[in-house]
């Protein structure tokens, strides 16, 4: 064809960290601490509720309610309603969508226009900017930065500030965009700082878009807290959750979005005229987890006690192998990732040809490519303006097998030892 | 019906200008309006016919020959494949955003074949959530405000608000049953080429086609292809070809793919539903399969929308694909087979209505029939709601009768409403029983 064919809309936003990387690990076999996905299974019980859906007869097969399959919101309604303390409907204000990924898509596409601004805080999981430019929005970024003055060892270190937050907004600011656990720094924002986001909403009449997939996953005695919660927000938040992290089954890629009616309505209508209905054998699995978890909340058997106590662990194991080869970690509260610092780092990166790329990409597939070790660039979750000041971070993901961890860990040791 | 509104009154302002010009005037006012309103591309897509039908014909007292999914069991060795799928780890976890490989390895295996064409896995196919989400991929992809878009009519009902949520225009041209007599098949319904070539004009981005065809069950012909063919290297547009229900095409007839055709494989994208295939419209997958220059847009969506497919669902269809393309040809074929027991089907369900005394559209293909419901000579006088004659008695049908069908209407615009109100769409992919229990209300019709 000799005309233009594609649309506007999918300029710009073609260019994709993890296609790039993921393949690149695959090339090189690398032992893969990048993506964020578990390497071990769901739990069992999980497991069994996927079988057990399948076997469920034709119904388990065929279409479900466009929306959310009843077992599914019904058991969320429950679950979260318990959670906020007060009642959600299942039917008005939630949406089943395929993954969080969907569920975020959804809300930028229903609610974001042209020339509304979205206020985004960096270090951000990546796809929020290329979702607000494709709905024509203008993305507004404000970095996580870490405290002055004092040693950073921890994600609790990095904050944002109230006054460079509060000049961001303007007449055509629409909503802001929040990840706690915050990927890939790991930051649980506590109770006085979503105030002072909340605060800010409310008086702008703002929406906020509450990124809440590794909600489970706190580590330190931190506490998740649901910015919905607070009073003024629940008419102007949408929480968006995920089965695949709460239950190590990202490959199932079941989300929802929370929030009140009259917005979610809005989102519904997205969904309806783009994918319309999510896979029901998924969805009635998913929903008899949460039933379990449900009857178990805050008890041992728990797995959302289960798998935060294990992760703990790996957490701190890889802490400390990083430590040890003079790579310097971020502690995080919670999610899946931890950063470290690679400035202390020196070696010849052999790349002449790339002097391109930021310091952190060029890095990552020099590590890969060199020393079979797969990790992501941190600048891949900043904005172009603030990419330069943080290209001395990469990311790891320590939801892996021990055996996966320790690999690596021999890589690291084999590597520091050679120096 | 807002869409249709939507549809004669098409903005013609741009959006730009419009939104500028509520800014200066409402500057002060903005700070207290709220900001929860929507965003512009959502505006008058919020009614759909499946939320006002599927609802209400949930209750299992109602014999449900409305939305389009089987009754009948899928073959359990897909149900199978997809519990082993499970019981592996790496299933479970994330898999190639464009499609898992072993599936897009099959499709190009089975669609190379069907087509006669080397496609490539990675870079011609996107796996996406069902027939639906590559449409809307597609359109995403692809259409744009300034665009239009024909579309013919019936159409599944979705092509006119995803055209208009991408900005475009639609256009539409009717089938038209052939002068002189009562249409019996779907195979009296056509479409003129002198009104169809009438369509087109230097903004006309693509042409979307659906064979076998939903609602009436129109296989097109390759003539009848040739001549849509013709016009999009004519003009130089795109042919988004919907062929979900390829398999399903009952004696006498074939489907014929537009990409096959000369030219036509550079400007076309082609749908395909493992839900249709496989009778599990509850796993929702889909794929766009066309050449790489257009897909590399379709993925770029994708990406940015919902990144993956789920992934032991995708094992699973990769595993049908796999043994149903060993036996490709022969009687034992899924494909030859369930297109067998619908015809029985729709030759049962043709017969139940004739015995009514209704004339059923018998159809060529595809899994719907449908019927002029004159004959019943029902008087839904008494209800009030300004609605088109199809949409009122469907709706008096399921109350009063307990039999739940589809209003036709639904799948037309404004001005062909008129033409098409006295048809009901009813889906066969049903058990005998329940077929039975419709002929059995129909029978009684008369008896309060």
């Amino acid at each position: 064809m000799s005309r233009k064919v594609h649309s506007s809309r999918t300029e710009g936003v073609d260019k994709n960290v993890w296609v790039e990387f993921t393949q690149l690990a695959a090339d090189y076999k690398a032992v893969n601490l990048g993506q964020g996905f578990p390497d071990f299974s769901p739990p069992e019980f999980i497991r069994e509720a996927f079988c057990d859906a399948l076997k469920g007869g034709p119904a388990m097969h065929q279409y479900t309610r466009a929306f959310g399959h009843p077992p599914l919101v019904k058991i969320l309604a429950k679950f979260f309603g318990r959670i906020v303390g007060h009642e959600i409907d299942p039917l008005e204000d939630i949406l089943v969508t395929v993954g969080a990924y969907q569920a975020l898509f959804c809300a930028f596409q229903a609610l974001i226009d042209e020339e509304d601004e979205v206020i985004i805080v960096e270090p951000f999981f990546d796809c929020y900017q290329p979702m607000v430019v494709m709905a024509g929005g203008k993305p507004v970024y404000i970095p996580l930065r870490p405290r002055e003055g004092r040693a950073v060892l921890s994600s609790g270190d990095w904050v944002l500030s109230p006054e460079e937050l509060a000049s961001k907004v303007t007449p055509r600011t629409k909503a802001i965009v929040i990840n706690t656990p915050n990927n890939p720094l790991g930051k649980v924002y506590k109770l006085e700082e979503l105030q002072m986001i909340a605060d800010l909403c409310i008086k702008h009449d703002l929406l906020c878009f509450s990124d809440e997939v590794y909600e489970w996953l706190t580590y330190d005695g931190a506490k998740h807290v649901k910015i919905a919660s607070l009073p003024g927000m629940r008419e102007r938040t949408i929480t968006v959750g995920s089965a695949g992290k709460s239950f190590s089954a990202t490959g199932w890629k079941v989300g929802w979005a929370i929030g009140s009616r009259d917005v979610i309505k809005h989102l519904k209508i997205i969904h309806q005229n783009s994918i319309y209905h999510c896979a029901t054998a998924a969805q009635e699995a998913v929903a008899r987890g949460f039933e379990r978890e449900y009857e178990v909340f805050g008890a041992p058997d728990s797995y959302f006690q289960q798998l935060p106590a294990m992760l703990h662990n790996k957490r701190q194991k890889l802490a400390t192998c990083l430590q040890s080869v003079g790579l310097n970690p971020i502690m995080p509260e919670g999610g899946y990732f931890m950063i470290a610092d690679i400035s202390s780092v020196k070696v010849d990166l052999n790349d002449e040809s790339n002097k391109v790329e930021s310091r952190d990409f060029r890095f990552v597939k020099w590590l890969i490519k060199e020393k079979g070790l797969a990790t992501i660039p941190v600048s891949a979750f900043y904005s172009p303006e603030h990419g330069k000041e943080f290209d001395k971070y990469i990311r790891f993901c320590f939801v892996k097998e021990d055996s996966t961890l320790k690999a690596a860990e021999d890589i690291l040791k084999k590597w520091s030892q050679r120096e | 019906m807002n869409f249709a509104w939507h549809l004669l009154n098409g903005s013609k302002l741009s959006r730009r200008s419009a939104s500028s010009a509520c800014r200066r005037s409402f500057t002060s006012q903005r700070v207290m309006m709220s900001r929860h309103t929507n965003a512009k591309r959502i505006a008058g897509l919020d009614k759909n016919v499946w939320v006002a039908f599927t609802s209400v014909a949930a209750d299992p007292s109602i014999v449900n020959l409305g939305q389009g999914y089987p009754d009948i069991p899928p073959p359990s060795y897909v149900k199978e494949a997809l519990a082993k799928a499970a019981s592996v780890d790496r299933m479970n976890q994330y898999t190639r955003g464009f499609g898992h490989p072993s599936l897009v390895k099959a499709l190009s295996q089975v669609y190379g074949k069907v087509c006669g064409r080397q496609i490539d896995p990675f870079k011609d196919i996107l796996v996406t959530v069902g027939g639906y989400g590559s449409l809307f991929s597609t359109m995403q992809a692809l259409v744009e405000e300034g665009d239009e878009v024909i579309i013919i009519e019936p159409f599944f009902d979705c092509y006119v608000p995803m055209v208009r949520m991408a900005g475009g225009q639609p256009v539409l041209i009717p089938l038209r049953p052939k002068p002189g007599k009562i249409p019996t098949s779907s195979t009296d319904w056509y479409l003129d080429p002198d009104e169809l070539s009438r369509k087109f004009n230097s903004r006309t981005k693509a042409i979307i086609i659906n064979t076998p065809n939903n609602p009436i069950g129109k296989v097109f012909t390759k003539d009848e292809l040739q001549v849509i063919a013709d016009l999009c290297i004519k003009h130089d547009t795109l042919c988004f070809s919907d062929e979900v229900y390829e398999w399903l095409v009952y004696k006498g007839h074939q489907h014929v793919k537009i990409a096959t055709l000369p030219g036509m494989w550079d400007r076309t994208i082609t749908i395909g539903s493992a839900g249709k295939t496989f009778s599990v419209t509850g796993w929702k997958l889909g794929w766009s399969i066309g050449p790489e220059h257009l897909m590399k847009h379709l993925q770029t969506v994708m990406q940015n929308s919902l990144y993956t497919c789920p992934t032991p669902l995708q094992e699973a269809v990769a595993q049908g694909f796999l043994l149903n393309y060993e036996m490709m040809g022969r009687p034992e074929c899924y494909f030859s087979a369930l297109a067998e027991e619908l015809e029985g089907k729709r030759d049962r369900l043709a017969a139940i209505l004739q015995e009514a005394g209704m004339t059923p559209v018998v159809p060529e293909g595809g899994y719907f029939m449908l019927v002029d419901v004159t004959p019943l000579g029902q008087d839904l006088s008494l209800m009030a709601e300004d609605e088109a004659y199809d949409y009122k008695f469907v709706k008096w049908m399921i109350k009063e009768k307990k039999l739940a069908a589809i209003p036709v209407t639904a799948f037309v615009g404004e001005d062909s409403t008129k033409h098409f109100e006295k048809y009901i769409r009813l889906c066969f992919i049903k058990q005998d029983s329940t077929l039975e229990a419709a002929g059995n209300i129909l029978k009684n019709w008369r008896r309060v």
